[in-house]
């Protein structure tokens, strides 16, 4: 009479093809150019060492410096965007220097990310003098100007990729905490969060169980467009001469090392590496609003 | 007595929803009619996905974007309102029809003060000014019983208790002089006490005014206090329509048996009548009758065939192949029939 | 007599409110201001009352989510203020809660079976296996079928959810429930479905509640007792059957009168108590009830009635009856 009869519609969606294939169908709803964009800069910087034709750090033999891209007078398919200023092959550099980008981008955003999310439910959820003082803090942050800053500590700490990652974060971590710990003012109030309090959970079984898996939708979002930021925080680092040191290549370095070619006329120095950070960056924040707008409706739903 | 057409008939009707782009339809509401009579109140009770609210939106011309009337009309004073214009509507919505929603806080602008509110309708319908308009808005709000018209009107909706909001609300209802209300569950959110005020209320208003009510509503408490004709649906449909007495003393639907079957009554402690599983999917509705699936007297028939309306002779109709045959149906009218 | 579950004795919650012109002035609100009840072993006590009433506040504090201003709280016998450690947890154990919102009740992204496990992981040293067992035992007491158990809460319908929350307030040896409004915001077909589940499962575990409601009916029919609130203090409190029978105080006569008729032929009550529930702010003076009161004599604006046993079993608090 009372029994509900058994849910033939069952764990489908559990099964780990069950995921799999539910990850492939919303992969193949997200927009393409971004997904094309992005995922091409992956492989590429991924096979970097299979696909590059020359060391982008040692000038190309039997290449004039300063040769142009292969379609103008002059330039040749075996240096098919042409070479710099030291003979160096522009293509192998900027697949070399993809990777720069992309790690550089997505770690970056890992650790401001990490640092962010923590702080903000921190703050959130603890509330009282906890609250407060990272509020503070945040602000105080974010009163000082963001590349400034980065400046700063990269000349404190030396050029390395790891610095270079780690000061990045360090700079952008304040907008998750603000965000992350809106989210968890309201969630602390939901009525799944106090059931877990009064059956007796510890502070951290409900950030754990409770708090953090309903904060990663945003978190996500928030991270897919920071990416681009981020990544163009470290162009303009390198650009400055204090991002990834020479000789690996960045494209933000390519920029600062063409620059006086620019009015000269040898566009394909600057022409191309600038090209790539506005791809990537475009590719990133497409995608991540397209994921804004899938995972936020879902959000209310729940 | 002569018998008057109806204020509002309703035939057919039928509104469907059209998400992801046409590619889904939903029948919110399934060939459903009725009529309303003057001075009368219809009580049109079901649950959540029921369609109730969705006939009162159709009958207004009110739907979203993604809702459509495909058919049937809805006849007032003379005129099918599903031909009009939403120009032509907007000048019989709030004035010769008035909607009373669940929620006052929804309803009422927080922003404008009491006064401004009632007296919209008597400005922008009838052209009150000045004095006139005054003393309207203080009639209307003594006519709702709203304490000290003259002060309570200069106050703003956030200072006022829940009923009273929901007063005003009926006050800005009657402010055009309808000849017909539909009130959408109106006092859900309103105290025990409180409900029954209101309810008190709205029955003078009618009795003075002779303003025609459908009533719509999940509680058959309500339904027993206040309507006259009761019109039961689920799944979109109307499966049970008939005079109050005869629904509760009578049902003949197995749906409407259950339900009240399933309320619990004041004094006895009798184990209440369940039903299994829960009101359906307008989305994803079962075949033959809707119902079949929580059913406890199911025929096989009933899993492919979609019953019709059978007449019965104490004036109901009930939408179940089990009232098909029995010795009290009279003319039997099916789906293809009119 | 068996010990009562739950004992409350002169129960106080009083929230501070600033007002005046720069937040100068200080009143309270007195939420709950001096309630006496018990809850015996399975046994259901109905709490009854409109809004302001006192009876979120009431339950607030027997799950310890506030702490009294004056009065205490016992639970089987022992003093649950100032309760710490393993104390604290043994009384987490045993008293649970179901809210009235089904659909933020159950955390959205945990599978039903974890919700479920969630209490027997904080209090028990179960291994995995046990505790999946227990879970799968106890969805079957509410009456889901075990292998909903990995599903999420978002595919379940709110009559559904309202028993896997059920469920997970039984998954440890719980001895009292709080149910806060838990059918109000059921659909209709599906509360009776509910609340013979709770009925049956009181008979099958002796598990008590204290189910707060507004309204009557439904009250009434599942609980043994039921005590009447207004404006922060029980007014009466009688069996289920004697108060039906024979409700005597003035506000219990008029929740009465309003309650719904169950039939069209049914009489219907002479004309409901007028106006509303006074703001807590401003309590009326001797009798909080004699503004609204249709009997009101000289006594009741000057002197707060005490309660005193009444016909039938009970009490009441009313001059009316001495």
């Amino acid at each position: 009479m009372a029994t509900i009869p058994a849910d033939t519609r069952l764990a489908s969606r559990r099964t780990e093809t069950g995921r799999l294939r539910a990850v492939v169908e919303a992969a193949r709803q997200a927009p393409r150019a971004a997904v094309v964009i992005l995922g091409g800069l992956i492989l590429v910087a991924g096979l970097a060492d299979l696909i590059a034709p020359y060391d982008p750090t040692l000038p190309v033999k039997g290449a004039e410096i300063f040769a142009p891209p292969f379609w103008m007078e002059g330039g040749s398919l075996a240096t098919p965007l042409g070479t710099d200023f030291q003979g160096r092959d522009i293509l192998s550099r900027l697949i070399y220097g993809a990777r720069v980008s992309l790690l550089v981008g997505l770690m970056g955003t890992l650790v401001a990310g990490g640092i962010g999310t923590a702080l903000g439910i921190l703050s959130g959820y603890v509330g009282g003098w906890v609250d407060q003082i990272i509020m503070r803090v945040t602000d105080a942050w974010l009163a000082l100007p963001a590349i400034v800053f980065a400046i700063f500590l990269a000349a404190m700490l030396g050029p390395s990729m790891w610095n270079i990652i780690a000061i990045l974060g360090l700079v952008y971590w304040t907008r998750y905490a603000r965000v992350i710990r809106g989210e968890v003012l309201s969630l602390r109030e939901r009525d799944f969060v106090k059931l877990a309090e009064i059956a007796g959970a510890s502070k951290l079984r409900v950030i754990k169980k409770h708090i953090l898996p309903n904060v990663m939708n945003t978190a996500t979002v928030l991270a897919s467009l920071t990416v681009g930021v981020v990544i163009i925080a470290e162009a303009s680092l390198s650009f400055l001469g204090v991002g990834v040191p020479p000789p690996q290549p960045a494209w933000g370095l390519m920029l600062s090392e063409a620059r006086a070619t620019l009015m000269a006329g040898q566009w394909w120095l600057t022409v191309f590496p600038g090209a790539c950070i506005m791809l990537i960056v475009l590719a990133t924040q497409l995608f991540g609003d397209w994921l804004r707008v899938r995972l936020d409706p879902q959000l209310r739903n729940l | 007595m002569a018998r008057r057409d109806p204020v509002l008939q309703v035939a057919d009707l039928q509104t469907h929803f059209f998400t992801f782009g046409g590619a889904r339809v939903v029948k919110a509401v399934d060939r459903v009619s009725f009529a309303l009579n003057e001075g009368e109140t219809l009580g049109l009770v079901g649950e959540s996905g029921s369609g109730k609210t969705t006939t009162c939106l159709s009958i207004v011309g009110l739907l979203p974007r993604a809702g459509r009337i495909v058919g049937g009309s809805v006849v007032f004073e003379g005129e099918d309102l599903t031909r009009k214009s939403q120009r032509e509507l907007r000048r019989i919505r709030g004035r010769r029809i008035a909607v009373i929603l669940q929620d006052p806080m929804a309803s009422l602008n927080p922003l404008f003060t009491i006064f401004r509110q009632v007296a919209e309708p008597a400005f922008f319908h009838q052209h009150l000014r000045g004095r006139s308009l005054r003393e309207r808005v203080q009639h209307l709000l003594r006519a709702v019983r709203i304490p000290s018209p003259e002060w309570r009107m200069r106050e703003y909706p956030h200072q006022m208790s829940g009923g009273m909001r929901q007063r005003i609300v009926g006050a800005i209802a009657l402010a055009g002089g309808p000849r017909v209300v539909i009130a959408d569950e109106p006092t859900t959110n309103l105290d025990v006490t409180i409900q029954a005020q209101y309810l008190d209320l709205l029955k003078d208003i009618q009795r003075e005014t002779g303003v025609a009510l459908i009533f719509v509503t999940h509680n058959l408490g309500i339904v027993a206090k206040m309507c006259d004709r009761v019109a039961v649906m689920y799944g979109g449909k109307i499966i049970e329509q008939a005079p109050v007495r005869e629904l509760f003393n009578n049902p003949r639907h197995p749906y409407t048996r259950a339900l009240l079957g399933s309320v619990p009554k004041l004094g006895s402690k009798e184990p209440l009548y369940s039903i299994a599983g829960q009101p359906p999917n307008l989305a994803n509705l079962p075949s033959g009758c809707s119902f079949h699936p929580r059913c406890p007297v199911m025929l096989p028939r009933c899993e492919t065939e979609e019953p019709g309306d059978f007449h019965l002779c104490d004036g109901s109709v009930a939408r179940c192949w089990l009232v098909e045959g029995t010795h009290e149906a009279g003319a039997h009218r099916g789906r293809t029939g009119s | 007599m068996a010990e009562p579950v739950l004992e409350v004795r002169g129960l106080k919650k009083h929230f501070p409110v600033r007002h005046g012109l720069l937040g100068r002035g200080k009143t309270w609100v007195r939420a709950v201001d001096g309630v006496d009840f018990a809850i015996q072993p399975g046994e259901t006590l109905g709490l009854i009352g409109e809004s302001g009433c006192g009876k979120t506040t009431t339950s607030k504090l027997i799950l310890l989510q506030e702490t009294p201003t004056a009065g205490s709280i016992a639970f089987e016998g022992r003093d649950i203020s100032g309760l710490r450690g393993s104390e604290l947890m043994a009384y987490r154990r045993a008293v649970q809660v179901v809210f009235q919102d089904p659909f933020s009740s159950l955390s959205p992204r945990m599978r039903v079976e974890d919700i479920i496990a969630e209490p027997l992981e904080i209090h028990t040293d179960l291994s995995r296996g046990a505790i999946r067992e227990r879970v799968e035992a106890v969805l079957e007491l509410v009456g889901l079928p075990p292998d909903v158990a990995p599903l999420f809460p978002h595919e379940f319908s709110g009559g559904q959810r309202q028993r896997i929350a059920i469920a997970r307030a039984l998954a440890t040896d719980t001895r009292l429930i709080v149910l806060d409004e838990p059918v109000s915001a059921l659909d209709v077909s599906v509360r009776a479905q509910i609340i013979n589940q709770l009925e049956q499962l009181q008979r099958t575990l002796g598990v008590s509640y204290l189910f707060i409601g507004h309204d009557l009916a439904t009250v009434a029919h599942i609980s043994h007792r039921i005590a009447v609130m207004y404006l922060g203090k029980i007014v009466e409190s009688a069996e289920s059957d004697a108060l039906c029978a024979r409700p005597m105080h003035p506000y219990t006569r008029a929740l009465f009168a309003a309650a719904l008729p169950s039939h069209p032929d049914d009489p219907q009550p002479e004309r409901t108590i007028a106006g509303e529930v006074p703001s807590a702010l401003s309590l009326p003076s001797g009798c909080r009830f004699h503004p609204r009161c249709p009997a009101a004599m000289p006594v009741c604006s000057e002197v707060e009635p005490t309660l005193q046993p009444r016909d039938g079993g009970g009490v009441v608090a009313c001059h009316l009856y001495g």
